[in-house]
């Protein structure tokens, strides 16, 4: 298939990193849409935990709330909001867990609180949920993101949640024994911290868009693997089961068009 | 025991000014009937508690309600910004809002350490966050038979918690299930509580015996409010309408719409204004 959005590249680039043996903690947005996807797609077996509580969520149309009714009436049991965080994540029972926000930096630290100082914000954001904990107790992290320079920025104003923090071996210091970000999925292309550094690193390029729209597009001087891959583009499976999901989604939220 | 009473009575006796008030509820079962009244009734300087502030939480900054907030994820979920929370936060309009800013864990952790009757929680937390660089409140503890370092948060005592659940029978003991939230420890945790319910059965007949009852004699109120968590949703009664969260953005972007729907939603509406939503998709 070539006729796709530069934002269903992405979704189908962050499905295909979810593998069937996962456990991942699902990020509501552009998450929730890459992990569904998987699941209809090359990992049916998949288990989807939504912060709410719900675990093993099979959901027909994508929730607009991590709470959404469809999520608790697909899962396979849901438990209280205290148990998801102490017993499941802290307890360390999550492979993977997928997050968007609304920075990030080279190190892939994100921030969803403030832009501007935290007292006087220019900006004030949702804030951290659950993301601090996510990023620091599940096996690893993806992340995804449209590439933007207000998006990737040279500096974050806040840390939200710790990815590799100040590059290099920060997570070991702080005796963290996850492996934090190890792939950020853009419209543009697929990103993954160096093996030394941390530093956040172009591993394959999307088809339609070119170096120099990357480096346009990126608020620090962006680094490019030695070796870049073309990503492969979406198959027709792939692209039908996104669209469907998205179709469905969209006229159940808009069904019950009633106010208070 | 608990008192079966009306809204309007439970809110004016255990609501005062100034208290530090939790509305729980975690996209399901949010008790936007009560919260409703609590605006109607005029309460001011609330210190408010809530893990997901949503739209309710906005209704109630934008109406002057509150002084302080105690949060971990203040958003439109799945929509964008709460513009009324904004507003205070940003241009301290209709007052400046002191705000008490934690994560989930932390906060789910705090709640549990209430209904514990402990002094405060702890947990793997905040590790490489800015949160505690700005939040005098997040400290940390060591622990005395391992040596290691865990982040600690102080226990949550609301002055009093007020949710919805799905029913309650005739002497107060309270149901609810579907996603449970932390509405359980928000309960326990507080001096006094205010639950609304989808109705009031003869016979609770909880479904398994492991179901989430609230026992009368750990409430202090209980209102019967057909389709009081409207627009969020019961398990098994109505749906959430994603429709009307979605038009929420419009409707608070602005100050003056704002204030025209408070007005036309809130201050000339009552509590059986909601029994429309509840009969809907029965």
């Amino acid at each position: 298939m070539s006729d796709f959005t530069p934002t269903e590249m992405m979704t189908i680039a962050a499905a295909r990193a979810l593998t069937n043996d996962d456990v991942c903690f699902v990020g509501i947005g552009a998450p929730s849409a890459a992990c569904n996807v998987a699941r209809l797609t090359h990992a049916p077996d998949i288990t989807l935990i939504y912060e709410s509580g719900t675990v093993g969520t099979r959901p027909d149309v994508l929730p607009l709330s991590i709470g959404d009714g469809e999520l608790c009436d697909t899962a396979l049991f849901t438990v209280s909001v205290p148990e998801m965080f102490r017993y499941w994540l802290q307890g360390g029972r999550i492979t993977t867990g997928f997050l968007g926000g609304a920075q990030i930096d080279r190190f892939a630290n994100l921030n969803t609180t403030v832009v501007g100082p935290y007292d006087r914000p220019k900006v004030r954001l949702p804030g951290g949920g659950g993301a601090p904990e996510i990023a620091s107790n599940c096996g690893q992290i993806f992340i995804t993101m449209a590439l933007s320079k207000r998006g990737f920025v040279d500096r974050l104003p806040f840390i939200t949640s710790m990815g590799h923090g100040e590059g290099g071996n920060h997570r070991e210091r702080l005796g963290l024994k996850t492996k934090g970000p190890t792939r950020v999925i853009t419209d543009l292309c697929v990103l993954e911290p160096d093996p030394a550094t941390k530093e956040l690193t172009v591993m394959s390029i999307h088809q339609g868009a070119t170096r120099e729209e990357i480096i346009d597009n990126c608020g620090w001087p962006i680094r490019f693997a030695e070796t870049v891959i073309d990503t492969p583009v979406p198959t027709e499976t792939e692209l039908t089961t996104l669209r469907d999901i998205n179709a469905r989604t969209k006229k159940a939220h808009q069904g019950n068009k009633e106010a208070a | 025991m608990a008192r079966l009473t009306s809204l309007a009575q439970a809110i004016s006796e255990n609501v005062k000014d100034g208290d530090t008030v939790a509305m729980e509820g975690f996209t399901h079962l949010i008790p936007y009937a009560a919260g409703h009244e609590v605006i109607r009734q005029g309460k001011k300087d609330l210190f408010l508690i809530r893990m997901t502030p949503d739209i309710l939480y906005d209704q109630l900054i934008g109406a002057g309600a509150a002084r302080g907030m105690k949060f971990s994820w203040g958003g439109n979920p799945g929509v964008g910004s709460l513009h009324r929370f904004r507003d205070a936060v940003e241009n301290h309009w209709p007052h400046p809002l002191e705000i008490e800013e934690h994560s989930h864990a932390a906060m789910a952790n705090a709640y549990e350490a209430g209904a514990a009757n402990l002094p405060f929680a702890m947990l793997r937390g905040y590790i490489g966050a800015d949160l505690p660089k700005v939040n005098p409140n997040i400290k940390q503890v060591t622990c005395p038979f391992t040596g290691e370092v865990l982040a600690a948060v102080p226990a949550i005592h609301p002055d009093v918690t007020i949710i919805h659940a799905l029913r309650a029978d005739r002497k107060g003991n309270v149901l609810l299930e579907g996603i449970v939230g932390v509405q359980k420890e928000a309960v326990l945790a507080a001096r006094r509580s205010i639950v609304t319910v989808e109705e009031i059965v003869d016979e609770l007949n909880p479904p398994s015996p492991n179901s989430v009852v609230l026992p009368s004699w750990a409430v202090t109120a209980v209102v019967a409010v057909p389709g009081g968590a409207f627009p969020s949703y019961a398990q098994g009664y109505y749906p959430r309408s994603n429709a009307f969260y979605i038009a929420w953005d419009e409707i608070a972007r602005d100050r003056a719409t704002f204030q025209k729907w408070i007005e036309e939603n809130i201050m000339k509406a009552g509590p059986g204004d909601f029994a429309k939503h509840a009969k809907k998709a029965a």
